[in-house]
């Protein structure tokens, strides 16, 4: 059976899935269901404090089914981002943590340099550290070389929906990875999670894509085939493209090779 | 007698001084879904009946919410 090894750990699914904006709790669950993923990631956030009538986020999600990955969504600095995985590791008792260190406001692509350095402290403390990063085989390597147990280049910024921008960088990436290689951002629709099955990525992360889809449930189906749609081509070999056309039926016997009506 | 900390960013009294165990209580909060930094260290749950919070103290309480990427 072709599943997915990330530092050791067995997932049958490649579909990695999150928990934020959906329209409710019930949808969310639904869609994580319909998802077949068995990872989902949540973020580390402060307790309201005055206000405690709020819902958990964790009476929606099924402990035993689901491996909760804590994200250092919104960290700033190396520094933030390893105080915020060392509490996710508390409040989750798993010592997994996507790692994000966000360089820019605007773009939210990752502050490389912050990150390399998150990673090291990181690595050093026991965590299995699965880096949000750009589509640069360069950074990935590093961050391999630093210990990480995946890379996660983005396809696109996060949120945009606009798909896998670079893929022959994605490829690249691929080919020289010793570690599992996650898109992580960018997917909008279920091509672009097939597209980057078929490049090769071992797995796919996402979010916005399904939450805000209108209808949420049926979209993490869609992510769910296209994803594993993209992985079984990508294992079968494709063939390669050609400026013209070969046709597939037989040239002989054709009505039109016997002699015309008189 | 009252004291006062910082807790997740905002200033908060107490009436007496208190255990991490105590001020959960206060607050009504489960222990099990959450993480406590005291002073910029990640308490183990198991040290929260033990840590006493002294004056000016800087705590953060922290839980899982909705998130993905970003």
């Amino acid at each position: 059976m072709d599943t997915l090894f990330i530092a050791g750990r067995e997932f049958t699914s490649r579909l990695l899935i999150g928990t934020g904006k959906y329209p409710s709790h019930q949808i969310m669950q639904a869609a994580h269901d319909a998802s077949g993923a068995e990872v989902v990631t949540v973020a580390v956030r402060r307790v309201n404090i005055s206000d405690r009538s709020k819902e958990s986020l964790l009476d929606y999600i099924d402990s035993r089914k689901y491996f909760l990955l804590p994200n250092t969504a919104a960290c700033y600095t190396a520094d933030e981002a390893i105080r915020t995985a060392r509490l996710g590791r508390e409040v989750g008792l798993s010592h997994w943590v996507k790692l994000e260190v966000i360089g820019d406001e605007k773009t939210l692509f990752p502050d490389n340099e912050a990150l390399l350095e998150a990673t090291r402290v990181l690595v050093k403390e026991g965590f299995v550290v699965l880096p949000y990063t750009n589509d640069d085989p360069v950074m990935c390597r590093k961050l391999e070389d630093a210990g990480a147990a995946a890379v996660m280049p983005l396809g696109a910024p996060i949120g945009s929906g606009l798909g896998i921008q670079n893929p022959n960088n994605i490829r690249i990436i691929k080919e020289q990875a010793r570690v599992p290689v996650i898109v992580d951002a960018g997917v909008g629709t279920a091509s672009d999670a097939t597209f980057a099955m078929e490049l090769g990525a071992d797995a796919v992360l996402m979010n916005t894509a399904v939450a805000l889809a209108q209808d949420p449930v049926s979209m993490a189906r869609a992510m769910r085939l296209g994803v594993e749609a993209g992985r079984l081509a990508f294992l079968s070999g494709r063939i390669p493209r050609k400026a013209y056309a070969s046709a597939s039926s037989p040239l002989e016997g054709t009505i039109a090779a016997s002699p015309a009506r008189v | 007698m009252p004291i006062t900390i910082t807790l997740n960013g905002e200033p908060f009294s107490l009436d007496h001084a208190a255990t991490i165990a105590e001020l959960l209580l206060t607050l009504q909060i489960d222990a099990r879904r959450v993480a406590v930094e005291h002073n910029f260290v990640v308490l183990k749950r198991d040290r929260y009946a033990d840590t006493a919070i002294g004056e000016g103290d800087q705590i953060e309480i922290v839980n899982f919410v909705g998130g993905g990427i970003g």
